[in-house]
């Protein structure tokens, strides 16, 4: 079942500027993997070669903050993808 | 007075065949600059006295190097990252008017189950292959990492001849591989324009290595070069090389800006001269880049900066200069005229100086506060030809 992604604006070039698009997956493994197959280049912006999120890219299911890409998704969950409060 | 070896370690090594060195260039020349938050291009008229600023391009991300290849005068790539996104390489195929991203960036292989691996946090340099293999690009990563395209820049794989090497030393000396406050860099990837499998690459920190395979293997070439940060202050390898150059006219003569002075070596000679000791002692030896003429081996540029007490990393004494050698840094010329006479406390970094192949030659240098500044005539005047940019992290020139 398709979940919604909501997208900050870091990463829109690669969406066409969609800022809510769709992917599917069980976990959000799964999701990344399936976005970068819509989206190619989208995953290694925001994932690293190791797996890891990176840094200043933050990943909530919901209203909860995730760090572990294996975390499970439900049917109706809601995935935003969004830029960490960093600059400079 | 520096005396050429002929052997490297306990292996004799050929002097290789005296190249066809550069020819002049006469035309139009344009700076590719990259900074802290975008690229910008700044086109020349054909006196090289006004500049129109195109750009940026990118607006946002860490621009950490922007070069045009030279073997078909079009294609130019782009290194890039945003505080927040992860590092990648941009293609241009039509001279800066279109843009891609590479398929696969530069990345490292993905560590087995259960290990941590290293992750690639920035391109730093990127360096167009020989002129008989085209397509062929090399770049260098934050962290230590040599990678290699064969096709232009679209696709990269990571160098695990070097890897391994460094690997190899990192398990003999884990202390000789610090990360600089830009993190361990790779860059200065010198390919001999007479043998494609004859590369230097030089680390912060870790020195300068050579290879004469490709990349299969290396060896440091680090030897007279100081390294005062270390409790060993000449190790084999460690040191902080900032910026190694070879001379387009004798790709045997290789000039160094390293956090310890400035050095120059003659191969098939392995030993490093330190030349920068003849520069004002109130002046130092202490810089990031190091630029060298075109045409002729013996002359080279440094832009010296402030190395003592707590090294503030500005221009000594608020005055900024470059200094230029004429004999391959056995005496300095201060070369200030059009400079601010006070109150510069900027700096260069090691990418963001360098020069063209026209006559007289022109030469660039962008500071750590956006400015531009161009000469014209070797140094003699300078002239500034944009302020106000982001933080400059690289200038190169494209000259047609």
């Amino acid at each position: 079942m398709p979940v919604k992604i909501h997208l900050s604006s870091h990463v829109r070039s690669y969406t066409g500027g969609q800022a809510q698009v769709e992917a599917e997956g069980e976990t959000l493994v799964e999701v990344m993997a399936d976005l970068e197959r819509r989206y190619p280049g989208i995953r290694f912006r925001v994932i690293d070669e190791q797996g890891r999120i990176r840094a200043h890219m933050n990943f909530f299911v919901g209203e909860l903050l995730v760090r572990d890409l294996c975390h499970p998704i439900r049917p109706g969950d809601k995935v935003y993808i969004l830029g960490a409060l960093s600059g400079g | 007075m520096v005396t050429a070896r002929r052997t490297v370690g306990s292996k004799p090594v050929p002097r290789r065949a005296a190249p066809a060195g550069p020819g002049m260039v006469s035309g139009r020349v344009a700076l590719l600059v990259a900074t802290r938050k975008g690229a910008f291009v700044l086109r020349g008229d054909s006196r090289r006295r006004d500049w129109r600023i195109e750009g940026p391009h990118f607006l946002g991300n860490e621009t950490n190097h922007l070069v045009s290849d030279p073997r078909d005068g079009k294609t130019w790539l782009l290194a890039a990252k945003t505080g927040h996104l992860g590092p990648t390489v941009f293609r241009s195929t039509d001279g800066g008017r279109n843009w891609n991203e590479a398929q696969r960036p530069p990345a490292f292989p993905k560590a087995p189950e259960g290990q941590q691996g290293p992750a690639i946090d920035r391109v730093f340099c990127l360096t167009p292959g020989h002129a008989s293999q085209p397509g062929v690009w090399w770049a260098g990563g934050v962290p230590h990492a040599l990678f290699r395209s064969e096709d232009g820049g679209a696709n990269w794989e990571l160098v695990g001849g070097f890897s391994d090497y460094l690997a190899g030393l990192r398990a003999k000396e884990p202390a000789r591989f610090f990360p600089t406050p830009g993190g361990a860099i790779t860059h200065s990837i010198l390919v001999d324009p007479r043998d494609p499998s004859h590369m230097y690459v030089s680390l912060s920190t870790g020195g300068c290595f050579e290879t004469a395979d490709a990349g299969a293997t290396w060896r440091p070439l680090n030897e007279g070069v100081s390294a005062d940060f270390l409790p060993d202050p000449h190790p084999e390898f460690g040191q902080d090389p900032h910026c190694v150059v070879w001379s387009p006219a004798d790709p045997d003569r290789l000039y160094q800006q390293n956090h310890c002075g400035v050095y120059r070596l003659d191969r098939p000679g392995v030993r490093w001269e330190r030349i920068g000791k003849s520069l004002p002692a109130k002046v130092g030896d202490i810089g990031f880049p190091i630029a060298v003429h075109p045409r002729n081996a013996d002359t080279v540029w440094v832009f010296p900066m402030d190395g003592t007490k707590v090294w503030p990393r500005t221009c000594p004494g608020g005055r900024p200069a470059v200094f230029r050698s004429r004999n391959g840094g056995r005496s300095w010329v201060r070369q200030s005229k059009g400079f601010p006479e006070r109150h510069g406390w900027f700096t260069v970094f090691r990418q963001a100086m360098t020069c063209d192949a026209q006559d007289p030659v022109g030469l660039y240098l962008g500071t750590t506060t956006g400015e531009i500044w161009v000469s014209g005539d070797e140094g003699g005047s300078w002239r500034q030809a944009a302020s106000h940019l982001p933080q400059v992290l690289a200038v190169a020139t494209l000259e047609r």
